[in-house]
């Protein structure tokens, strides 16, 4: 079983300047995984993606795609790859037929193919009807469904989607959620960065928590919370002055404060005299974001 | 070893684009040099009676071929490179899938040659309604334009990944392009000029595309043009190595 990973990070560091942005990072994703990339802001979830197609070059370790060493053949790691931006880059004034006619051609896809991909692509972001549109009057829901399939016209291996739902509506949302879940069945490799708990835990096999360029947990979802959190969490809520006398008592637990509240995590691990001197809380059950915090000591936005 | 996919991809873009936009692109690169050509030419022109034997109209005429070739190249190298780059993340966006910056460069490069081959044309047509008379030599302007539009395409490209902020483009066209695109010999003969001068003249490659549409259309000059057309090679393949050197720099990081 030493079959090569769909990706490879061993060691890889990349400074701007006096910021280290990704930190000795070591990640490696088999195929027919979807690995959910999980943090804040600035954590170097981008940043690592763009190492991944050789469009930033780390300062140290190696990275493989495909087995291909990046960045010294990443040309051929890339016509293996769908890579769908953070920030949209369509062009406006084209159509999305002509958009992804480009990406098409761009692609090693023969010329013959190259029509019904560009109408598969269509289907797929159930925009076929939009086909002569021109990108700039499209919705906001609609252009991102455009990148994403633009991404996928040739049918890549592995697949790289940099917070592919931030900024749309729960409809946009779900729509890119069903793309996404056919992309784990046909058994493409995805790596997906979000801060959204939600949407890791909806459609990532396996989860990575990145923080200040590390990756501080890896595990499946439930792997996560049986490691790090457990089953149930307690939660009070009051006046800072409860909420940490409810600390207080809970002198060995972990716990988490948020804004008005604090949950006491492994809730059903908290011993029955700590329970009584507790009071009433609001039990509930254990979930990612607990994970984060606890681990980052961050809050997920 | 040349990759296809990547040159067809990049130069399917430019002529999807191209069809959108060509009113304003061709209206833009044809009509400046036509009126530069048509002032001169028939505004000056009334004072003076020849310059070295040709009629002046038929003098500007050739030489706005070499006008209308600068503006169109260098000015889109300039600006398209910036505004792709910058503001559309065009470039981003397109090195995500197999392509390099080299050849992102060398095929928009290629592009923009193509028009000015086309563009540079407009002048001489003109001028041929004033009475330019008709010559074989002129099948060779479009690929003089062509090879001066590649080296100007590639070096606006440069410029683009130079300056720190689209603004900066005021100072390049006022003291680079500016100055290269009147000391080209283009509405006078550069023996005006003191000996200096026309020393300076001698690298601006402005100047060898002139003589070589003049030579094109009224009579070739053996050495003379080999020794422009070597110029103006040099020319391309410095400014290509430029292009990609400082755009890779911005573009990779
Ligand atoms: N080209 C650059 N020059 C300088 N600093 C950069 C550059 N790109 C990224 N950074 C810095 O590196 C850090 C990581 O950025 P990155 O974009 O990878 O984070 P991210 O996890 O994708 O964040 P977000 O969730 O906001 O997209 C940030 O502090 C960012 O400011
Ligand atoms: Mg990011």
């Amino acid at each position: 079983m030493t079959e090569t990973p769909a990706l490879r990070l061993q060691g890889v560091v990349k400074r701007f300047g006096a910021l280290t942005a990704v930190d000795h990072l070591d990640l490696e994703v088999p195929e027919g995984v979807c690995l959910g990339l999980l943090g804040p802001n600035g954590a170097g979830k981008s940043t690592t993606m763009k190492m991944l197609t050789g469009q930033a070059i780390a300062d140290e370790g190696t990275i493989e795609v495909l087995g291909f060493p990046v960045p010294a053949k990443s040309k051929q790691a890339r016509g293996l790859m769908g890579v769908v931006p953070q920030a949209d880059n369509l062009d406006e004034e084209l159509t999305c037929a002509e958009n992804l006619l480009i990406w098409a051609t761009l692609q090693p896809i023969a010329r013959k193919q190259r029509p019904q991909a560009v109408a598969d692509a269509l289907a797929l972001a159930a925009l076929t009807d939009r086909a002569h549109s021109k990108v700039g009057t499209l919705s906001g829901g609609m252009k991102r469904r455009l990148l994403i399939a633009r991404g996928l016209v040739h049918n890549p291996r592995v697949v790289l989607l940099d917070e592919p739902t931030v900024g749309l509506d729960p409809q946009v949302r779900a729509d890119i959620w069903v793309i996404i879940d056919r992309l784990r069945n046909e058994g493409v490799t995805v790596l997906m960065s979000t801060h959204y708990i939600e949407e890791a835990e909806r459609l990532a096999d396996d989860i990575a928590i990145m923080s200040h360029g590390r990756i501080i947990a890896r595990g499946a979802p439930q792997q996560l919370l049986d490691t790090h959190v457990g089953t149930h969490a307690l939660e009070f809520y009051g006046p800072p002055e409860r909420l940490t006398e409810v600390e207080a008592i809970a002198e060995g637990m972990p716990t988490r404060r948020t804004g008005p509240s604090v949950s006491i995590l492994r809730a059903e691990s908290i011993p029955e005299a700590m329970h009584e001197r507790l009071g009433a809380g609001t039990k509930r059950v254990a979930n990612l974001e607990d994970v984060f915090v606890l681990l980052t000591g961050e809050v997920l936005e | 070893m040349i990759d296809v996919h990547a040159y067809a991809g990049i130069l399917t873009r430019e002529a999807i684009m191209f069809r959108r936009l060509w009113v304003s692109t061709t209206f833009a690169s044809i009509v400046e040099p036509t009126i530069y050509l048509l002032a001169f030419g028939l505004g000056l022109g009334a004072l003076i009676s020849n310059i070295n034997g040709y009629s002046y109209i038929e003098f500007v005429g050739t030489g706005s071929v070499a006008t209308a070739v600068l503006f169109s190249s260098v000015f889109t190298g300039m600006f398209t490179t910036y505004v792709r780059r910058v503001y559309q993340k065009t470039y981003d966006g397109l090195l995500s899938t197999p392509v390099d910056v080299s050849e992102i460069m060398t095929a928009e490069g290629l592009w923009i040659a193509a028009k000015a081959g086309v563009y540079g044309c407009a002048p001489l047509l003109v001028a041929m309604c004033f009475g330019l008379p008709p010559s074989w030599g002129m099948l060779a302007v479009p690929f003089i334009g062509f090879l001066t539009g590649l080296g100007f395409g590639f070096f606006g490209q440069w410029l683009s990944g130079l300056v720190p902020s689209i603004d900066s483009f005021n100072y390049v066209t006022s003291a680079l392009i500016t100055p290269l695109f009147l000391v080209a010999g283009t509405f006078f003969p550069l023996t005006q000029l003191p000996q200096w001068a026309q020393t300076i003249a001698q690298i601006n490659p402005l100047y060898h595309c002139v003589e070589l549409v003049r030579h094109a259309v009224f009579g070739w000059e053996g050495w003379a043009d080999v020794w422009n057309v070597a110029v103006l090679i040099m020319f391309v393949i410095i400014a290509r190595y430029l292009s990609i050197r400082r755009l890779r720099k911005r573009l990779i990081g």
